[in-house]
């Protein structure tokens, strides 16, 4: 077991450290960003200090270790389009609004998801499991984007009963949240909808009706527990996925969120920005897929010595 | 001699071809629902015959006409126009050749990248194999937009663009599915044949072990080109995939958003447009699956 999390544990670091060239190599690609910052009168003089201001005459592999021992303290620098204020402060700043949407998302689509899962493999091919099917088929097939801009405008437009971006109380919040969850409530449902299917024929359910358990309780109580074990791990994927699905919901909504501050970033270069996000978010989504495999594995010891 | 009546003069109704075809439809209508769509979709493959307009073009004067059943609406302009007077439907059916063109050419040479790289794992083993998978899992958890947006943040949009980060996202898959099927069919007799008889590896790999993996090979792309069309829309929706001025959906419904109080067509239609489209794959794909290699269902 715990030479599987070493495994797992140095992948992702791997993985992180894959990421981190990437975004700085990318960042260095697009052309000198002192000619960014120069007004065209500047001298040569100007330039050279800024150069060397910046640390940009040093080879590439010195500047790229500069980058992480800076990162690792959580240094990325200045942004440019917001003069004066550090990349991570922004990011910091940030932060909350998107977790508070993404947390309210899970919520949202496990409340939904589990129920119709449950009552889709119990009243199996009747009305409710086709209703399922309907929308797990929609959920994947819908793009997230258009659904935030139909739903604006079914109940904030043409309703008005909802507010259409920012941020505030609930009634802000749902509609962004409905759309981030959207695709993982057709996930989620199938999960476990086939879980349920596959535990309702066990043995014990059968014992437990023969002793006189009510059937909600066998179903929701008994069933539910031993089919909750594949969702569940699912539930720590979707975590990392709904973070970088908060990007396209933020754009829509106008959320101030990580999301949203990334894709300005990306609009108007300013690289500082773009470079903390990525990394945070490539962070947090590779933390929970290590998260989920050691889960797995912990409950399920046939993975552990793969 | 009496005239023996042909055998050819069956009604309609009662031709065979015809008759099991219409069982076929009764068994599966949503199957069926998926090839019409789809048959709507391959006159877009025509779009410079089919489409009323030019999309590029754009008459300042016709600018945001509502669509024919509303008020404003002329039949000129089914669908209506957008915020530079070009006509909706004409930057449809166009777009429709941008998505598919886009999705097909990624999953083609993704596809084919992984494939080599998968049977290279699968056949040689040890460490090759063991460094391909390693840069399978790190490819398969990079997280996707966030890569294609600091690509586009340093190049700017483009096709290249989303092409290259397609492929990055998609190889993995093949790659991980060939060489599990790789490592089932090397253990077969007629490799082991084969090698006696003096093929060479590579011959082995492409003309012995290739073939047998074909089949879910194309069932994996199949499943896949809803998902590409839906991540090529998205980036372009937030200016990270193709550049602005194409007739793409994403970017249409980019353009609509601000307008959707007044003008909700130009956002509506596009994003219609790819949520049939996507729908229709997805059950092709799903039809595909079940009938043709059932071990995907897991992927």
């Amino acid at each position: 077991m715990q030479r599987f999390i070493a495994v797992r544990v140095l992948q992702s670091l791997m993985a992180i450290l894959v990421m981190s060239v990437i975004v700085f190599g990318l960042a260095r690609i697009s052309g000198n960003p002192i000619d960014v910052m120069l007004p065209i009168e500047a001298e040569q003089e100007d330039y050279d200090r800024l150069t060397k201001y910046w640390g940009l005459d040093k080879p590439l592999h010195e500047q790229y270790v500069v980058f992480v021992t800076k990162a690792i303290q959580g240094d990325f620098g200045q942004s440019l389009k917001y003069q004066g204020q550090s990349a991570m402060a922004l990011v910091m700043e940030r932060l909350p609004a998107t977790l508070e949407l993404a947390g309210f998302a899970l919520l949202i689509s496990a409340i939904i998801a589990v129920p119709i899962g449950v009552l889709a493999a119990v009243a199996k091919d009747t009305g409710w499991d086709a209703a399922a099917k309907v929308v797990a088929l929609l959920g994947q097939s819908l793009p997230v984007f258009w659904l935030g801009i139909v739903l604006m405008w079914i109940f904030a437009v043409w309703l008005g009963w909802l507010p259409s971006s920012g941020r505030g109380g609930l009634q802000h919040l749902i509609l962004p949240a409905i759309t981030l969850g959207w695709f993982q409530v057709a996930a989620i449902m199938r999960l476990v909808r086939s879980s349920m299917l596959e535990v309702l024929d066990s043995e014990f359910v059968k014992l437990a009706r023969i002793k006189g358990i009510p059937e909600w309780k066998v179903v929701w109580k008994h069933c539910l527990r031993n089919a909750g074990i594949a969702p569940l791990t699912f539930f720590a994927i979707i975590a990392g996925v709904l973070l970088t699905g908060t990007v396209v919901t933020e754009t829509v909504f106008t959320w101030p969120g990580l999301g949203l501050l990334v894709v300005d970033a990306v609009r108007s270069r300013d690289f500082q920005v773009v470079q903390a996000v990525v990394i945070i978010f490539a962070f947090i989504f590779i933390l929970c897929n290590l998260l989920v495999d050691v889960l797995y594995a912990y409950i399920d010891p046939r993975i552990r010595y793969q | 001699m009496p005239q023996l009546t042909s055998t050819r003069t069956l009604p309609w109704y009662a031709i065979p071809w015809v008759v099991d075809g219409w069982r076929q439809v009764k068994r599966y209508p949503l199957f069926s629902l998926a090839i019409l769509i789809f048959v709507l979709v391959i006159p877009a493959m025509f779009a410079p015959w089919v489409a009323p307009h030019d999309p590029y073009l754009g008459f300042l004067s016709n600018r945001l006409t509502p669509p024919v059943w509303q008020d404003g609406g002329t039949m000129e302009h089914i669908l209506g126009t957008d915020k530079l007077g070009r006509d909706i439907l004409s930057r449809i059916i166009y777009g429709a050749r941008v998505s598919l063109t886009v999705s097909l050419i990624a999953i083609f040479v993704g596809g084919i990248i992984g494939t080599v790289l998968g049977l290279i794992s699968g056949y040689f083993g040890g460490k090759t194999d063991a460094v391909i998978m390693r840069l399978v899992d790190i490819s398969l958890s990079l997280p996707t937009i966030l890569l294609a947006l600091v690509l586009v943040a340093a190049v700017g949009p483009s096709f290249g663009v989303v092409i290259t980060v397609l492929i990055v996202l998609l190889w993995a898959r093949y790659a991980r599915l060939t060489r599990g099927e790789t490592l089932a069919i090397k253990e077969l007799d007629f490799i082991a044949r084969g090698r006696v008889a003096g093929a060479s590896h590579t011959r082995i790999m492409f003309k012995y072990i290739f073939p047998n993996v074909f089949n879910s090979l194309v069932v994996l792309a199949t499943l896949q080109v809803g998902y590409v069309i839906l991540l090529e829309s998205t980036l372009s929706f937030l200016g990270a995939g193709l550049p602005r001025a194409e007739p793409a959906w994403g970017v249409m419904v980019a353009d609509g958003r601000e307008l959707i109080v007044t003008a909700w067509w130009v956002s509506m239609f596009p994003g219609l447009a790819i949520m049939l489209t996507v729908l229709a794959l997805n059950l092709i794909g799903d039809w595909l699956r079940d009938h043709l290699d059932p071990k995907l269902r897991n992927l």
